[in-house]
C-alpha cells in the first residue's frame, strides 16, 4: 500500500501549488435508495458484511491506498451506526483522517454534498464516491488528467471514472444487474456528451442533438461501459449543487444537468480504466457478483486474507477457499471450491457448501445443503436445510429441514419455522413493510427509515425478542415456530425482481426477454417505414402543438393529484389553495384553468367514490362539493370563471365520465342553490351556446327547465317583494 | 471477375448550370482538360474492370457521351452506355437496366468521382465478409479554396463541409448508421438495437459516402422491386439495408448462403449451448453472428446481412464534381496537390504547356497550371493555378488565376480573370474584370465590364 500513495503524493508536489493541499474525498456512506431492503431498515448498506468484511472497509482501503489523505464519511441513515463502527475501527491514522459528517434530513446525495458544501471542509479537488464501491484502481493517472484539463479550461468540473462491462444484449442489463446506460464520449478529449440512464425502453432510438456533432468530428456511443461511480470533481462541484438547488441524484440530475445546460458550459469527461477493478453495489446482483469477484481475487489486494479486520485471520487454501481459525468441520462435511467460512464456525455430518460465504460463528448442521448463499454471522441452520441462492442475514435460525428458494433474502433475526420452504425471491424480515407513501423512492427511504429505525437502534436485540414473545404465534407466516413477515411484493418490483436478486437468470427469463427484443425490433420497423425522398423524421412543427397539449395534461393532473392528496390526507382548504395557487404560477395558468382543473378533479372524484346508482352518485357529488366548496368558490369570482366550470362540466360528461350525462341539471342546479354558479353564470352560458350545434346544446336543452326557472324566478322574487 | 460496373454518368445537373448544357452533359465536363467521365473509367481499367454499363439520362446526352467512348476506349474498354428518362434517380436507373444484370455482385460508381481510391479492395471486402453493401467512404474534401479568393462558399466557410453522418463499429468495418442529405442536419436518431448489440458506435461527421457501392445483385434488385417508392440508392436504399441489418428482410438466395443456414439449424437444436454460450461471452464473434444467436430462441430464426464499409486512407484523393465550387476545387486538386491524377506528366516548374501552345514574350505561366494544345497567349500574361483549354487566343497583359477556362475561349487584352469558370466558345473583350463567375459557354463579356460572383449566360 506504501507504493501507490507515495506515487499519488509527488504528483500534488509536482503541482506548482503554493500551499499543497491535501487529497480529500468525500464517502457517502448512504445510497438513498431502497433496493438493499428490507436488511437496510436495520442496518446501513455500508456496514453489510461483503465476504464477511463490512463493505465500507473495501472503500477506505482503497482511499487510503490511492494517497487519499482526508475522508468525510456523510452519514444519514443510520448514522449512529456508521459512527460508532467508524470509531472503533482503526482508520484514524496520522497521514489518513476519517471525519464524520452527520445529517438526518438528507434525502438524496444532492442534499448531502450541499450540507458539505456548508461545512466548508473541502479545499481542492476531492473524490466523490459512496461507500458501497469496491475498486482498486490506481488513482495517479485520472488525477493527473483531471488537473490538466482543469489547468487548461476551467470549466472541466468532474472526471468520472468508467470500465468496460459487457451488458447482456437480451435483457439490457449488465452483470452487475444495473440497468444499461448509454453514453456518448468524444474519442479525442474523452469528454461526455450524452448520458442516459435508466434507458426508456419503450423507446428504439437514441435521441442526439444535432448541436453535439457540431463541434466535433467524430463521437462514440457507448453501450459497453460500466459507470463505477467514482468522480474526481473540482470543489465547484459542491458549489453547483448549492446553485441548483433541486439537483437530486448524481447521475440523473446533476450529470445530464451540466450536459444538457449549456449556459455555464461546465463539462464532465470519463476516464476508462482497463485492468484496475472497481464495482458498485448497487442491488442484491452486484453484492453476488462483486462477491465472487472478491473471491476470485479481481480486486486484490482486497481479498479476504490480506484484509484482516480485526483478530480473526482468513486464509487461503487451494481452490479458492478461504477459511477462518477456528472451524470445526464434520469429515465428511465438504466445502466446494471459491468459498469463504468465517472462525468459528461448526459444520455438520454430509454438509456441502459450495460457492457460498458463511460467516463468523455460524451453526450449521448435518446434511445441509448451502449454494451460492451468502451467509452472515452468527446464522443458525438445523439439520437437513436447503438452501439456494440466498441471502441470510445475522441471527437468522433456520428450524430443521427448511428451505430456502433461490432470491430469497432473510433480513435480521428471522426464524423460518420447520420444514417451511421459503418460496423464490421472497423478502423477509422482522419489521413490517413500511408504507409506501410517496411513490418517489429516493424521497421514501430517508424519511420512513428515520421513523423505524428509530426503535430499532435503541436495542435490536430486545425489540427482536419482544416480536418472538409477543405478536407472533406458533404458526407465522414462515411455519411452525418461525418469526417474520414475508413482505408483499410491491406491484413495480415483481418485475423486475429476478434482474436484482442473487439468483442466476433462469433460461426462461432469457428467453423472454429476446422475445420481447424481438418484438421491439418489430416496432421500430413498423414505426419508420420509409418515406419515398428518405426524410425519416416527422415534421418538426407538430411536436410544438404536441407540447402545448403536455402542458395543459401535466397541470391539469397536478392540480388532481394535489387534490386527492389533500382528500386522502385531510389537508385544510386554506393549504390546498394555496399548493393550487402554486401550480397555477408554475404553470402560469389563470383562475379559470384552475376552477376548471379542480372541478375536474372532484368531480373524478365523486365518480371513483363507491357508488350503486345516479342518486348515490348525486350524493357523492352533494358531500365532495360541500366539503370543497369553499377552495373552488376562491377561483370562481368572476361570471367567466364559473362559465369554464360549467364549459368543464359538459366535457366531463361527454367524455371522461358519462355517468354524470343524466345528471347535468341536477348537479348544476345544485351548484346553483350552494352558491358555487350564479345566475348570470348559467344565463350568459346558455346564451353563448344559442348558436352552436345542435349537438353542443344537448346539454343547454337538458338545463332548459332550471334556465326557465332562472329567469322567472326573479320576476317571482319581484312579486314576493309586493 | 464476377463484378459488373454500372457508373452513373447523370445528364445534365441543375447543380452545374450554366457550365453544362445538353452539348456537354456531366459526364463530359473537362477537368483538367479530360472529361470528368474518364476519371473514374480509367480508375475502373487500373482494377481491370473492363465491362462497364454507363448510365445517362436522356437519349441527346447518351449520343453524346457515347461517341466520346467510342472515341477514346473502344479499342481497350467494353462499355455499353444506356440511356434511361430523366429524374428517376439513381434506384431508377438500376431498375431501368435490371435485365442487363447477371454478375453475383454489382459495383455501382457515380460517374462525377474523381478518386485514385483502389476499387479492387472495395470489392475485396465486399466479397470477404460476404456482404449485403460495401460503400466506400472518404475524407470529407476541404471545401473552398481555403488559401484564396472565392466568395462562392460562404456557409460552408462557417462550418466545416458535412455531408453524411456515419455509424461505424469499432472495427471500422460494418456500417450501422448513416444519415444523408437533409437528415445530417437534423438531430441524431440511433436506433438503439444496433448500439445493444455491437456496444460501440462510432459517428463520424469527417467522412463521406463517396458513391461507390458494392451491391449484392440478387439483394439489390430485391429491395428496388419491392420498395417502389425508393427513388435514391445513397438516401433511400443504402439507409434502408443499414437499418434492417439485424432483422433482414431480404432473402439471401445466393448459393452461399446455404452452408450458413445450415449451420444455423445446428444452432438451434442446441439451445443449451447457445445459451451458454452468451452468458459466458465466450466467443467473439461479429455482432452480426452474435445477434443471430442470441436470437435463436424463438422459433424464427433472425437473419442478418452486413453492410461494410471500405475507408479511403488520407492519402487518398476521392472528390465528387457535384457543384460548382466541387469543379473549381477538383480542378485546383487535379493540377496541384492530386497532380498524379491527370495523367499528364509535368515540367520541371510542375506545370504542363502544351508544345503546341505559345507564349508571349515577358509570359510567366506559374506552378499547377495547365495549358491546352494550340492555344496562345500575348505579351505579359501571367497564369497562375489555373486550367487553360485548347485552342485558346488569349490577348496581352492578361491575368489568370484560380481560374479554369475552357476550349476555344478568346481573351481580350488587359482582362482579369479571378476564381472563375469561363466555358468554350466565350469571348472576353478587353479589360473585362471577372471575379468568382461563371460565363456559361458562347457568351460574350463586353470590353471593361466587371464582374463580381456573377454567372453569365446566353439567354
Amino acid at each position: 500500500m506504501g507504493a501507490p500513495k507515495k506515487s499519488a503524493a509527488r504528483v500534488s508536489e509536482d503541482h506548482d501549488e503554493l500551499v499543497r493541499v491535501p487529497l480529500q474525498a468525500i464517502l457517502l456512506a448512504d445510497s438513498f435508495t431502497t433496493k438493499f431492503r428490507p436488511i437496510t431498515l436495520e442496518r446501513p448498506k455500508v456496514l453489510l458484511p461483503l465476504a464477511n468484511v463490512p463493505m465500507i472497509n473495501y472503500t477506505l482501503t482503497w482511499l487510503e491506498s490511492a494517497g487519499v489523505e482526508e475522508v468525510f464519511v456523510f452519514c444519514c441513515a443510520h448514522a449512529k451506526q456508521v459512527i460508532n463502527y467508524l470509531e472503533k475501527s482503526e482508520f484514524n491514522q496520522p497521514n489518513f483522517t476519517v471525519t464524520t459528517i452527520e445529517s438526518q434530513n438528507c434525502v438524496s446525495a444532492g442534499d448531502a454534498l450541499r450540507v458539505i458544501y456548508e461545512r466548508n471542509v473541502i479545499q481542492g479537488d476531492f473524490v466523490l464516491i459512496s461507500g458501497d464501491t469496491v475498486s482498486n484502481m490506481s488513482l495517479t493517472q485520472a488525477l493527473l488528467e483531471h488537473k490538466e484539463r482543469k489547468k487548461k479550461d476551467s470549466n472541466a468540473v468532474m472526471t468520472m471514472v468508467i470500465k468496460r462491462s459487457k451488458t447482456h444484449p437480451a435483457i439490457h442489463q449488465s452483470r452487475l444487474g444495473t440497468d444499461e446506460i448509454f453514453m456518448a464520449i468524444d474519442p479525442n478529449s474523452k469528454q461526455l456528451l450524452y448520458y442516459e440512464d435508466k434507458a426508456d425502453f419503450s423507446k428504439g432510438t437514441l435521441h442526439l442533438e444535432n448541436s453535439l456533432l457540431a463541434d466535433n468530428p467524430s463521437l462514440s456511443l457507448h453501450h459497453d461501459k460500466q459507470d463505477c461511480y467514482i468522480d474526481i470533481c473540482s470543489p465547484e462541484v459542491l458549489s453547483l449543487f448549492t446553485d441548483n438547488f433541486d439537483y437530486q441524484h448524481l447521475r440523473r440530475h446533476f450529470v445530464k444537468g451540466l450536459l444538457l445546460d449549456d449556459i455555464m458550459g461546465y463539462k464532465i469527461f470519463v476516464h476508462e480504466i482497463r485492468a484496475d477493478y472497481a464495482a458498485r453495489i448497487d442491488n442484491f446482483r452486484s453484492y453476488d457478483t462483486v462477491s465472487k469477484d472478491i473471491i476470485h481475487r479481481w480486486t486484490y489486494p482486497l481479498v479476504p486474507d490480506v484484509m484482516n479486520f480485526g483478530n480473526t485471520a482468513t486464509k487461503l487454501e487451494r481452490q479458492g477457499i478461504y477459511r477462518g481459525s477456528d472451524i470445526s468441520q464434520a469429515q465428511s462435511a465438504v466445502v466446494g471450491p471459491f468459498s469463504v467460512i468465517g472462525s468459528g464456525t461448526k459444520i455438520g455430518k454430509n454438509t456441502k457448501i459450495l460457492n457460498s460465504v458463511v460467516g463468523i460463528g455460524c451453526k450449521i448442521g448435518s446434511n445441509v445443503h448451502i449454494e451460492g448463499c451468502y451467509i452472515w454471522d452468527n446464522v443458525t441452520i438445523e439439520d437437513g436445510c436447503e438452501l439456494r441462492h440466498a441471502i441470510v442475514c445475522e441471527g437468522v435460525i433456520m428450524k430443521s429441514g427448511s428451505a430456502l428458494e433461490p432470491g430469497v433474502v432473510l433480513s435480521f433475526k428471522v426464524v423460518v419455522g420447520q420444514e417451511f420452504v421459503v418460496p423464490p425471491y421472497s423478502q423477509v424480515s422482522l419489521l413490517q413493510q413500511p408504507v409506501e407513501e410517496d411513490s418517489d423512492e429516493e424521497l421514501e427511504y430517508a424519511d420512513s427509515t428515520s421513523a423505524i429505525t428509530s426503535t430499532v437502534d435503541k436495542s435490536d436485540g430486545e425489540t427482536a425478542s419482544e416480536l418472538l414473545d409477543g405478536h407472533f404465534t406458533p404458526a407465522s407466516e414462515l411455519g411452525f415456530g418461525g418469526a417474520g413477515y414475508v413482505w408483499p411484493k410491491c406491484e413495480g418490483g415483481h418485475e423486475e425482481e429476478w434482474r436484482h436478486s442473487v439468483a442466476p437468470i433462469t433460461e426462461d427469463k432469457i428467453l423472454e426477454a429476446v422475445k420481447a427484443m424481438e418484438d421491439e425490433l418489430e416496432l421500430i420497423h413498423d414505426g419508420s417505414i420509409l418515406p419515398p425522398s428518405g426524410e425519416l423524421i416527422p415534421n418538426p412543427n407538430d411536436s410544438d402543438d404536441d407540447d402545448n397539449d403536455d402542458l395543459r395534461d401535466d397541470f391539469d393532473k397536478e392540480v388532481e393529484a394535489t387534490f386527492l392528496r389533500a382528500v386522502l390526507e385531510n389537508i385544510q382548504e386554506n393549504h390546498l389553495t394555496l399548493e393550487v395557487n402554486s401550480l397555477k404560477l408554475s404553470y402560469n395558468k389563470v383562475a379559470a384553468d384552475c376552477a376548471g382543473a379542480l372541478f375536474y378533479a372532484m368531480m373524478k372524484y365523486a365518480v371513483d367514490l363507491p357508488h350503486s346508482s345516479a342518486d348515490g352518485l348525486v350524493q357523492n357529488v352533494h358531500v365532495v362539493l360541500t366539503k370543497w366548496k369553499k377552495v373552488l368558490a376562491s377561483y370562481l369570482n368572476d361570471t367567466d370563471e364559473q362559465i369554464e366550470v360549467i364549459l368543464k362540466f359538459e366535457e366531463i360528461c361527454l367524455e371522461s365520465a358519462k355517468e354524470f350525462a343524466p345528471l347535468f341539471t341536477k348537479i348544476l342546479h345544485y351548484m346553483y342553490n350552494e352558491d358555487i354558479i350564479e345566475e348570470d353564470a348559467i344565463l350568459s352560458w346558455e346564451d353563448e351556446k344559442k348558436d352552436a350545434d345542435e349537438a353542443d346544446k344537448v346539454f343547454v336543452n337538458q338545463a332548459q327547465p332550471l334556465i326557465q326557472w332562472l329567469k322567472e324566478a326573479p320576476e317571482e322574487d319581484d312579486e314576493d317583494e309586493e | 471477375m464476377d463484378f459488373q460496373v454500372v457508373v452513373l454518368a447523370g445528364g445534365v445537373s441543375k447543380k452545374l448550370l450554366p457550365l453544362v448544357s445538353h452539348e456537354l452533359p456531366n459526364a463530359l465536363l473537362p477537368v483538367a482538360n479530360r472529361p470528368v467521365l474518364s476519371y473514374v473509367v480509367e480508375l475502373l481499367e487500373l482494377s481491370n474492370l473492363k465491362d462497364l454499363i454507363v448510365v445517362v439520362e436522356g437519349k441527346d446526352t447518351a449520343l453524346n457521351v457515347g461517341a466520346w467512348i467510342s472515341g477514346a476506349y473502344a479499342d481497350r474498354l467494353h462499355v455499353e452506355v444506356a440511356a434511361v428518362p430523366e429524374d428517376v434517380g439513381t434506384a431508377g436507373a438500376i431498375r431501368a437496366i435490371a435485365r442487363h444484370l447477371y454478375a453475383k455482385d454489382i459495383l455501382i460508381v457515380s460517374g462525377d468521382l474523381v478518386s485514385d481510391v483502389p476499387i479492387g479492395a472495395v470489392a475485396a471486402t465486399h466479397r470477404r465478409h460476404d456482404a449485403v453493401v460495401t460503400a466506400l467512404l472518404c475524407n470529407t474534401p476541404v471545401s473552398g479554396p481555403l488559401e484564396s479568393v472565392s466568395s462562392g462558399g460562404k456557409d460552408k466557410a462557417k462550418k466545416p463541409g458535412r455531408y453524411d453522418l456515419i455509424g461505424l463499429d469499432p472495427t471500422k468495418q460494418f456500417l450501422l448508421h448513416i444519415a444523408t442529405g437533409a437528415e445530417v442536419e437534423k438531430d441524431l436518431r440511433i436506433q438503439k438495437s444496433i448500439l445493444r448489440s455491437v456496444g460501440q458506435v462510432e459517428i463520424r461527421a469527417d467522412l463521406m459516402d463517396a458513391h461507390l457501392y458494392a451491391f449484392k445483385r440478387s439483394v439489390l434488385l430485391e429491395v428496388l422491386d419491392q420498395n417502389g417508392e425508393f427513388h435514391s440508392l445513397k438516401h433511400d436504399v443504402l439507409p434502408y439495408l443499414v437499418r434492417s441489418q439485424l432483422k433482414s428482410e431480404v432473402l439471401l438466395n445466393g448459393t452461399p448462403q446455404a452452408e450458413e443456414n445450415g449451420t444455423e439449424k445446428v444452432i438451434s437444436q442446441s439451445n443449451q449451448q447457445m445459451l451458454s454460450q452468451i452468458l459466458a461471452n465466450a466467443s467473439e464473434p461479429t455482432f452480426h453472428l452474435r445477434h443471430e444467436l442470441s436470437t435463436n430462441g424463438s422459433d424464427s430464426v433472425r437473419r442478418t446481412h452486413k453492410c461494410c464499409v471500405y475507408i479511403a486512407g488520407s492519402n487518398k484523393y476521392c472528390a465528387r464534381l457535384n457543384s460548382l465550387q466541387a469543379y473549381n476545387d477538383i480542378n485546383r486538386d487535379v493540377i496541384g496537390e492530386a497532380s498524379h491524377l491527370s495523367g499528364y506528366s509535368f515540367s520541371s516548374h510542375n506545370n504542363i504547356i502544351d508544345p503546341t501552345a505559345e507564349l508571349g514574350a515577358k509570359t510567366t505561366v506559374g506552378p499547377h497550371c495547365m495549358l491546352g494544345e494550340g492555344s496562345q497567349m500575348g505579351d505579359k500574361c501571367s497564369v497562375k493555378r489555373s486550367v487553360i483549354g485548347r485552342h485558346c487566343r488569349i490577348g496581352a497583359n492578361v491575368k489568370v488565376v484560380n481560374s479554369v477556362v475552357m476550349n476555344h475561349v478568346t481573351i481580350g487584352d488587359g482582362c482579369s480573370i479571378q476564381g472563375s469558370v469561363i466555358c468554350s466558345n466565350v469571348q472576353l473583350q478587353e479589360r473585362a474584370t471577372l471575379k468568382d463567375c461563371q460565363v456559361g459557354a458562347g457568351y460574350m463579356v463586353t470590353a471593361g465590364s466587371d464582374c463580381k460572383g456573377e454567372v453569365l449566360t446566353k439567354k
